[in-house]
């Protein structure tokens, strides 16, 4: 089916915003007991992308990052690597040579990103260059321009043809959504439920370029999204939120809700990224306090 | 018509505000006559973490203030002080302080908030050097914050007492995580609302109420705190175990913390010494 098919069944889910933030206060206040919360925050760890997105990254920065990526902390018994690094497509080649056969995996922002702002054709040739330059992941954004004037058709084609050119080439695709350009959360489940229509590998809240990123309302409107599609077509779709994810207790919080609204079998980095770049210390120095009783301080833990 | 009586909920006071111990736990005040005063907040180590988090927040801005400042502002305490001395002076005295002692409670802080102010930008001038050198160098020192202090209040003197902890401290730059008299706390947090209105930035001064016996073990192994300042009897010997970790520095106060001075503030500074070649800045212009 072609995107006008696809888009010509589409209805228009609402959301229950009181129920959201209902639903969010009570996954707040759980807590979470020691073996548990050990148990998560390697969880967390493991599902990070750790991300670099910056006009200053160079390639040292990123081998660094590539290296924090595989270690994230060596003398922490039993921490794991992290899922992916996160780069601008220009740097794919450098992380792909610094990761080497390791098990973290490179992902590139392609299409423009961060505003999308330019034709299909720069989209699918930037694109075609990080798969090229060796990219495990393309993470896209949507066209909000489009979206916006109310064109979820040509929205719907271009994830459709960023996809199929990545499954041509067996990579993983993410969509960003950018939810904190679309406005209320009954747009965030149109912008996500048109994604789905695609059947990427993930839905990615944001860029982490603009002030409102991630946060669990809108990260529920989608996992809930997701369930909805999966349950209507049987087809596992991936979560990723981004930005502004900086503290462990949060990140906890996130793996409470898609355990909840998803179950166990997105409970693993194949399924579910956290894309941050602070996020990773502070699950460390959480992890750390667990193992010596002490609270941590920042400056003891590497930057990225 | 009589006025309502309206008693005060007393909170703890984290990065400017005041919430309530998270953990829920109260404990009773009273005075001589077994009469309930207050019911106060019984800090956890939880709080404590989350003040240290609002203190390490606040540090770096209020270092960076200019000292004359920082000198201003702790003025500014002492005014906003003493324009509440009757208030303060009620409130100890319905904890059984005589009338002679609340008073003096209340003047000897003023005093203090002061004289501390004054020192702000004259202890650096005072300790700072420039020291001989063999060579061609231009080699100075000068003080530099620790910057982030815990501290555990006087038991007996719960207005004076606080304020000669709070002031050496953030005269100097740092930020502090202080810990009330537990049985005398009231008008710490009273305290509070005094340091809220006087432009001390929010988290610089953080105060909690609950028991040190709790709270020291924490105090002494949290990674991020970098000096422990102990105005109360009762240390164990037994933190310097954990206070290594991060080579915490332990001032005890307990005998001395009446006792003002300009030394008072460099028990919480750190040395710092710089080399500069002579040759290579008379070269680049003799830009000092």
């Amino acid at each position: 089916m072609n995107a006008k098919q696809l888009m010509s069944g589409f209805k228009v889910v609402p959301v229950d915003q009181m129920g959201i933030n209902d639903r969010i206060a009570r996954i707040k206040s759980r807590s979470i007991k020691k073996e548990a919360k050990i148990q998560g925050l390697k969880m967390a760890l493991n599902m990070i992308d750790l991300t670099t997105l910056e006009g200053a990254d160079t390639p040292n920065k990123v081998r660094q990052m590539c290296y924090k990526a595989m270690h994230p902390m060596d003398q922490l018994k039993g921490a794991p690597s992290v899922a992916a690094v996160c780069v601008f497509p220009s740097l794919v080649g450098v992380a792909k040579e610094a990761l080497g056969d390791s098990s973290v995996k490179v992902a590139a922002v392609a299409t423009y990103f961060p505003s999308g702002q330019t034709t299909r054709e720069i989209k699918l040739q930037e694109t075609q260059y990080a798969i090229d330059e060796g990219a495990d992941e393309i993470d896209m954004v949507i066209s909000r321009k489009e979206f916006l004037k109310g064109n979820y058709t040509y929205v719907l084609e271009e994830i459709i043809a960023i996809n199929e050119l990545c499954k041509k080439h067996d990579r993983r695709l993410k969509v960003i959504l950018e939810t904190g350009e679309l406005g209320a959360l009954d747009q965030v489940r149109k912008a996500a439920d048109i994604a789905l229509l695609a059947n990427p590998d993930f839905i990615k809240t944001s860029t982490g370029k603009i002030g409102q990123a991630a946060n669990m309302q809108v990260t529920l409107v989608m996992l809930q999204a997701i369930w909805d599609h999966y349950q209507r077509t049987g087809i596992q779709v991936g979560m990723k939120p981004a930005g502004g994810i900086s503290d462990a207790k949060t990140a906890l919080h996130y793996l409470m809700m898609v355990k909840e609204v998803l179950g166990e079998e997105w409970l693993s980095n194949q399924w579910f990224r956290f894309g941050a770049s602070r996020l990773a210390n502070d699950v460390l120095m959480q992890l750390k306090k667990q193992e010596t009783g002490a609270y941590q301080s920042a400056p003891y833990f590497s930057k990225d | 018509m009589a006025a309502l009586d309206i008693q005060k909920t007393y909170k703890i006071f984290i990065g400017g505000k005041f919430p309530r111990t998270e953990s829920g736990r109260f404990y009773p005040i009273r005075n001589g006559k077994d009469e309930l005063i207050a019911n106060m907040c019984l800090a956890s180590r939880k709080d404590f973490k989350n003040a240290v988090v609002a203190a390490r927040k606040a540090q770096v801005g209020w270092a960076n203030k200019t000292a004359y400042n920082r000198s201003q502002i702790l003025y500014r305490l002492a005014e906003m002080l003493q324009s509440r001395e009757a208030s303060f002076a009620s409130e100890l005295e319905a904890l059984g302080l005589s009338k002679k002692k609340s008073s003096a409670e209340v003047e000897k802080a003023i005093d203090t908030l002061v004289y501390y102010a004054g020192w702000c930008d004259k202890y650096s001038a005072i300790f700072s050097s420039v020291n001989p050198t063999a060579t061609a160098h231009f080699n100075f020192s000068v003080h530099e914050p620790m910057e982030l202090i815990a501290a555990v209040a006087p038991e007996s003197s719960p207005l004076f007492g606080l304020v000669s902890t709070i002031a050496p401290i953030i005269a100097g730059g740092n930020s502090i995580v202080l810990l009330a008299s537990e049985k005398l706390p009231t008008s710490a947090m009273s305290f509070a609302e005094v340091i809220q209105n006087s432009d001390v930035p929010a988290g610089v001064v953080n105060i909690l109420t609950g028991s040190m016996d709790e709270l020291l073990p924490h105090m002494s192994s949290h990674m991020d705190v970098n000096g422990l300042l102990v105005a109360r009897p009762g240390v164990d010997d037994s933190i310097h175990e954990t206070l290594v970790q991060n080579v915490k520095r332990l001032k005890d106060w307990s005998e001395t913390w009446e006792d003002q001075g300009p030394y008072k503030i460099l028990d919480f500074q750190e040395l710092k010494t710089t080399w500069h070649p002579v040759q290579s800045s008379a070269a680049s212009g003799g830009g000092y």
